[in-house]
């Protein structure tokens, strides 16, 4: 019975081609359309703001290196996640991630919280070379950051397709983009770039004058969770206040 | 007069991809715009030179085997340099000074990994799907392909997306998602391609002289199609200037990371399942000389899997900030779906009923069986792993890429291997292949590298897991994340090996088929050409 309405799909190309397309299509719909409008998928956390210049350009490093095949930056709710790397991911720390950096693999630890954890010296050292200050270490070393020199020629460009795809950086940001940028990575810089940004931070990262991919690395290193305060976030009330 | 609007066309097309060469704001662009620059001015050459000759209308009763050698020859050349790639970053991940100091920028871990991936998924797997797709439709239909020179097209446009994408990688650029790392340059080159495939597919279907249209064929053009939807609806991109390879996803955090599960998984499931599916579906009822085991179990095995496997990946993103519901709905569909997988295993591995004897003589159906069985392995593994409380421990861990490679190795490996042994001396007119003791020498090379990598890589997976969550009686952590790195050592070295050892079966098979174009008697029966008729 069902075989000889099959023959109808079977001998005709047009329907087969057709009807497999449709049941394909199913289970994306279901599993992505919602994420999009139900609105318990992302809750509103104070402190989350826009990748300052420099931090979103040491993100752009992070990506061209692959850095995500090894690293993760999702931390699971289980203890010892908790334990080794801080507070579990919220889904709105990474909303303004184009692309999102969660990773699959930890071959190194969870980055989502490293922010702060170390020094920028231990940073430089350590992309310089990890096993100097990690024996067991078994990561590429990335001295070569330090000698590429950054400018911020496409940095205003890259914000404004962050814009365009829905990241809320107002026009005084992308205006001030390219001094930001440099100003983020001088120690004595003028402070526009922590009241932009606010819990950005202002220093000479890798101990060199020009702004290299190192110090835009490091930038965007200490900054990797930090920016939501976790001793006054209370689940409970983020989810009573939607 | 066709001739000259191709010409026209391909001439602007190379003065375009010079003036963005030289507007080129990074060196992966660059790159890219020469090499679609230098493809544009061979193939103009190559039409002009045509140009103007009297036509010779196609034989219509004739298969077009030209892009099937072509590809299949690709398929052992880009088997090679994926594995190679793939040996070399697992001796990486062991003894770090592979990352050379003087190649920091171009050959580090990050960024030879989704070559390796890209190179074997795409490049070999893609290669071996083209090969299978244009041998099988023709065949299966009684038709020479659709649209003239249409599967050449095709074929090269598919080789310069991989050398797009393998520059790419090494220059540094990518969009950052895995699998679908090449940038919006490459993805638009990808999906012209594709829909030029998806063309030639059906319209070699729409001309078939067989009323019904042979079971390989479903998966087939099910792969074609779906793979087209993921590829453009995860590749959703603005460039950030058309002169730059960099691009902005449209999408960002949970969104962007379901829709690339969503993806991720079935790459694996539309790529490496249905494709080859369809390989299996061909290629062991012909080896084995037996039909196909059961029809009403092709039909329900066909429409669950394609309807199930879109659903499972969430299971990718247990405990994360993705929705409980949503990576509930990604488990069950993942559980439910080793019931289909099967089907498909019993299928092909039934097939041989009354042949079973055939195992001991022929290493070519024995690589293919034995591929069935891994498929069947990691099919149960696959949704063992997507439940909430196993992926707990595996995830994040070494036992998801040992997963992944006794499917990849083991079913897309071993499957493509028997077909490439199948079609070499059909296709070039040879008795039999040049060497069977070869064939046996590849097949325990690789299933024993297989056993190696896979073993090694669950030794270390679970050991991570459970060191990463130990803690002692006061409740602090017992092992600093450093102490795991080092305590893999051992399994690191033993699945280089494993990578090894599949490697130089991969090697033995490149030069027996060598051998056997080269050297092979040539079969006493052979047509010039099969016909169609």
């Amino acid at each position: 019975m069902a075989l000889e309405g099959h023959k109808k799909i079977e001998t005709n190309a047009t329907l087969l081609l057709t009807l497999s397309f449709l049941v394909v299509t199913v289970g994306g719909i279901v599993e992505i359309a919602p994420l999009f409008y139900l609105e318990n998928t992302i809750e509103d956390v104070d402190g989350m703001r826009p990748y300052s210049p420099l931090e979103l350009a040491g993100r752009e490093i992070y990506v061209r290196e692959g850095c995500y095949v090894c690293h993760s930056q999702m931390i699971r709710p289980m203890r010892d996640e908790v334990e080794r790397y801080g507070h579990y991911s919220l889904a709105a720390e990474s909303q303004y991630d184009h692309p999102f950096q969660w990773g699959s693999k930890r071959t190194g630890p969870d980055l989502a919280r490293v922010g702060g954890r170390y020094s920028d010296e231990w940073h430089v050292d350590h992309f310089t070379s990890p096993q100097s200050v990690v024996p067991e270490s078994v990561m590429p070393a990335y001295a070569f950051l330090a000698d590429n020199v950054l400018r911020p020629t496409y940095i205003t460009d890259l914000m404004e397709t962050h814009r365009l795809v829905g990241v809320p950086y107002t026009d005084e940001m992308i205006a001030e983009a390219e001094v930001d940028f440099i100003q983020q990575a001088t120690d004595f810089g003028d402070p526009g770039v922590v009241e932009r940004y606010p819990g950005a931070q202002q220093r000479d990262f890798d101990g060199q004058p020009e702004v290299t991919e190192m110090d835009a690395l490091i930038a965007y290193m200490q900054m990797l969770g930090t920016l939501v305060d976790f001793s006054t976030f209370a689940p409970e009330e983020a989810v009573a206040s939607r | 007069m066709l001739d000259y609007v191709k010409l026209l066309i391909l001439g602007l097309v190379a003065v375009c991809a010079a003036i963005a060469a030289n507007y080129a704001r990074d060196a992966a662009y660059l790159v890219h715009a020469l090499l679609i620059m230098g493809a544009a001015a061979i193939t103009f050459v190559v039409v002009l030179r045509k140009t103007g000759e009297p036509k010779v209308p196609a034989p219509a009763n004739e298969y077009m085997d030209g892009p099937v050698k072509a590809a299949a020859i690709a398929t052992a050349f880009w088997g090679v340099v994926g594995f190679l790639a793939g040996v070399y970053i697992a001796f990486q991940l062991a003894f770090p000074v592979l990352n050379f100091d003087w190649a920091q920028g171009y050959l580090n871990f990050g960024r030879l990994r989704p070559l390796h991936t890209s190179a074997v998924i795409f490049a070999f797997g893609g290669n071996a799907l083209l090969a299978a797709s244009f041998y099988i439709v023709q065949r299966t239909s009684a038709a020479r392909m659709w649209g003239g020179n249409l599967a050449w097209f095709v074929f090269w446009g598919y080789q310069l997306f991989i050398a797009m994408a393998a520059t790419g990688y090494l220059l540094g650029s990518t969009q950052g998602q895995e699998y679908a790392e090449p940038e919006w340059l490459t993805d638009l080159w990808l999906t012209i391609v594709w829909v030029a495939f998806l063309l030639m597919y059906m319209g070699t279907l729409m001309k078939r002289k067989e009323p019904h249209i042979y079971v390989a064929n479903w998966f087939l053009l099910s792969f074609i199609v779906t793979v087209a939807m993921l590829h453009v609806v995860n590749n959703l991109q603005i460039p950030v200037s058309i002169f730059g390879s960099a691009s902005v996803t449209v999408m960002s955090g949970v969104q962007n990371a379901m829709t690339q599960w969503w993806y991720g998984h079935n790459a694996v499931g539309f790529f490496l399942t249905a494709g080859f599916l369809g390989m299996m579906y061909y290629f062991i009822p012909k080896q084995a000389e037996r039909p196909v085991y059961s029809y009403k179990l092709s039909i329900i095995h066909f429409w669950a899997l394609i309807f199930l496997y879109i659903w499972a990946g969430p299971h990718h993103l247990h405990y994360t900030a993705l929705p409980d519901w949503a990576s509930t709905l990604g488990m069950v569909f993942s559980v439910v779906l080793w019931m289909p997988s099967w089907g498909g295993m019993i299928n092909g591995l039934m097939t041989l009923s009354g042949a079973w004897d055939k195992l001991r003589t022929d290493p070519v159906l024995r690589m293919m069986v034995t591929s069935v069985a891994f498929y069947g392995m990691s099919t149960f593994e696959g949704p063992m792993m997507s439940i909430r409380a196993v992926n707990s421990l595996s995830h994040y861990t070494d036992w998801t890429i040992g997963h992944v490679h006794s499917g990849a190795l083991g079913w897309n490996g071993m499957i493509t291997f028997g077909m490439l042994y199948y079609l070499f001396p059909k296709l070039w007119g040879r008795a039999s292949l040049y060497s069977v003791r070869a064939v046996s020498w590849h097949y325990w090379l690789a299933t024993i590298g297989i056993v190696l990598y896979a073993a090694s890589m669950w030794v270390t997976g679970i050991m991570e897991g459970l060191m990463w969550r130990e803690v002692d009686a006061q409740g602090f952590l017992v092992n600093s994340f450093a102490d795991t790195v080092a305590a893999k050592f051992p399994m690191y070295v033993v699945r280089g090996l494993g990578g090894v050892m599949f490697l130089g079966g991969a090697l033995i098979m490149c030069w027996n088929l060598w051998m056997t174009v080269k050297k092979g008697e040539v079969r006493k029966d052979a047509p010039v050409a099969a016909p169609a008729e």
